[in-house]
């Protein structure tokens, strides 16, 4: 389970002077479902799944993931956590197997359970014919069959998915929804970003619209459907955030 | 738990960093074979130039001297003497450098040097031309014996004994053991290569584990494993800091081979002057050997820490090179210092990074073991890696610098 309660990040720019990137948001992920968080870019939905993932610190706030507090704990966080996202790359010049070996050491797997694990990932992922390539050698389809297994091998409970999508071609795009829809099933509390609607109404339980920075409507589909008066996400969306960035919505 | 994570980073570390052409390239060839081409190639062409220039036939114009014929045969039965016509443009044909040097004989030099009057050879030659120098000295050297054959004749003349002209003689004798000789000619040099290559060996790693994992995107991948911030630096320094170590070792081991099969060549070929060979030739112990070493390693993780500091701040490869491009001046500068005559070891010098291990290393080359520096000089260069690497540790906490966009 995530629990994410008061979250706040600040950052500093020179020019822009103090930036509330995300700004006292609170949400919960049950495990067995998916939560979308729904955002145009720069809304703070990256801040906010790095926070969970405790890349970053929250400036204040906190949460709870897979029982363990970010703050406190955060290397036990991320070993009950799987972290993906396009900027989330691989390691040129290690093979398939090396790359999502070395992960699966990081995360203090014992070499005959390691063993076990990548087996069976590579089999379940078709990724044998080429468990011995380097990373550099492998098409765009097979590098996010790499990260996939190297985010599943050390099988966390939470799943965090940012944007993962993003620049992939429609077979890519396609097994990783079916991807993360598997990762639900096994029973793993999944959060999932995107700015693709089509995406949060295929794959999402729960829909939290973040703009900047703040969470502005929370509920299933059904309920935002009923809440709005309204059946396209996309109108829903816009009308969610229009007040507050008439000029981007718009656009 | 915590070793095995930085362990493990570092095994992947070295994995990657051995799989890299470039690495391999620049860490282990280049100075596997710079040296010995470098060393064997230069004083191979130097020292075939210098033979030539030593043992060849001396082309020399004699200008006046129609009055003395006798000692016209005389210069002309000297060794390697080959004289040529006298010409008008003698000294055009020097300088343009067609002619090597001219003999000036004065008006009625024989009856001179029957009379027993005082009179002046002129030798003219290209200063700055190093084929001119030799041959004007190897002329100088047989009018020299000229004369002295003369004054000889004139003292058993008169029935005086040899003595006469020489009460004594001087001679230069080299009392210092042969690795101080080759260590006050070789220990600086040595001292700079080995710093320079401790920081130049480390430096692209240093770039590609931080600006360049940023830049590839691979550096958020590492972040989400379980391992801490200080793991992954330890990981990441070990890496730099053996390639550090690597490109300093192989290439003074490159280089300490290169000048011993250089010296004896040398020695083999110019017995007579097995001095100057002598001092091309290492006589580094293992005692030495060890003790640079201890010196180096500090230095090392000194420069590995700050390297990787540094680069971590840099968004891209390109932006690190550019940060890391003065570093190289603060290293060279000092090591250079410590090459220069007369810069010996002092309290206030000794606490200065670079320039106190180039110097010391200097000192124990040559044998001399300076207890109280040599402590004084480590435990200030362990401060500096000790800040240093606290310095990387800080920065890979930041998140600022991790995430500079």
């Amino acid at each position: 389970m995530i629990e994410a309660r008061d979250l706040c990040k600040h950052f500093h720019d020179k020019k822009r002077g103090l930036i509330r990137a995300v700004d006292h948001v609170s949400f919960t992920c049950q495990p067995g479902r998916i939560y979308g968080l729904l955002g145009a870019n720069g809304a703070g939905k990256t801040t906010t799944l790095r926070m969970l993932a405790t890349i970053l610190e929250p400036t204040s706030g906190d949460a709870i993931v897979a029982g363990h507090d970010v703050i406190e704990h955060p290397e036990r966080v991320r070993a009950a956590v799987g972290f993906l996202s396009t900027a989330t790359a691989l390691y040129p010049r290690l093979t398939a197997q090396e790359m999502v070996e070395y992960f699966g050491r990081l995360c203090g797997l014992d070499e005959s359970t390691l063993k076990l694990r990548v087996d069976d990932l590579f089999a379940r992922l078709e990724m044998d014919s080429y468990r011995d390539r380097r990373c550099d050698k492998l098409s765009t389809g097979m590098k996010q069959k790499v990260s996939i297994a190297r985010t599943l091998v050390h099988d966390p409970p939470v799943m965090i998915f940012d944007e993962p999508t993003l620049g992939l071609d429609v077979m890519a795009a396609r097994s990783i929804v079916s991807f993360i829809r598997e990762c639900r099933d096994r029973g793993k509390t999944v959060i999932f970003s995107t700015h693709v609607m089509s995406e949060v109404e295929k794959l999402c339980d729960s829909i939290g619209i973040i703009h900047d920075g703040k969470l502005l409507a929370e509920g299933s589909l059904a309920d935002l459907r009923a809440r709005y008066a309204e059946t396209d996400l996309e109108e829903i969306f816009v009308r969610i955030v229009a007040p507050l960035a008439p000029a981007e919505a718009s656009s | 738990m915590s070793a095995r994570n930085a362990l493990c980073i570092y095994r992947k570390e070295l994995t990657e960093w051995l799989r890299d052409r470039r690495t391999l390239i620049s860490t282990v060839v280049v100075p596997l074979l710079l040296f010995p081409l470098l060393t064997a190639g230069f004083a191979g062409v130097a020292g075939s130039l210098l033979e030539k220039a030593k043992t060849g036939a001396i082309r020399v114009m004699v200008l006046g001297g129609a009055d003395s014929p006798a000692v016209l045969d005389e210069l002309r039965q000297l060794k390697d003497f080959e004289i040529v016509p006298a010409a008008e443009n003698w000294k055009e044909q020097i300088s343009s450098k067609n002619l090597r040097a001219a003999v000036a004989l004065p008006d009625n030099f024989q009856t001179s040097l029957a009379t027993g009057e005082s009179a002046e050879v002129k030798i003219y030659f290209h200063q700055g031309d190093l084929k001119s120098s030799l041959d004007a000295n190897r002329i100088e050297k047989s009018l020299k014996e000229y004369r002295d054959r003369i004054v000889r004749d004139r003292i058993a003349a008169r029935h005086l004994p040899d003595s006469l002209l020489r009460p004594f003689a001087v001679k230069q004798e080299n009392v210092a053991p042969a690795e101080k000789v080759s260590g006050a000619a070789l220990g600086g040099l040595i001292g700079y290569m080995v710093l320079l290559l401790c920081m130049t060996g480390g430096m692209y790693p240093a770039i590609d584990l931080t600006a360049g994992e940023k830049e590839r995107g691979t550096m958020e991948t590492l972040l989400t494993s379980p391992v801490s911030r200080l793991h992954i630096v330890l990981g990441k320094f070990f890496l730099v800091l053996t390639a550090s170590l690597t490109t300093a070792a192989l290439s003074v081991a490159s280089m300490g081979v290169s000048f011993l099969l250089v010296g004896r060549n040398a020695a083999a070929l110019h017995t007579a002057q097995s001095a100057d060979a002598q001092a091309l030739q290492l006589h580094v112990s293992l005692a030495s050997a060890a003790a640079i070493f201890l010196l180096v390693l500090p230095t090392a993780v000194f420069f590995s820490a700050a390297m990787l500091a540094i680069a971590l701040v840099a968004r891209t490869t390109k932006e690190a090179q550019s940060y890391l491009m003065p570093m190289t001046f603060l290293v060279i500068i000092p090591a250079v210092a410590a090459l220069l005559p007369g810069i010996e070891l002092t309290p206030r010098l000794a606490v200065i990074p670079v320039l106190s291990t180039s110097l010391l290393i200097k000192e124990i080359i040559s044998g001399t073991y300076h207890w109280n520096y040599i402590a004084l000089i480590f435990a200030s260069t362990c401060l500096y890696a000790s800040a240093a690497m606290f310095l990387a540790v800080k920065m890979f906490q930041r998140e600022s610098v991790l995430f500079r966009s």
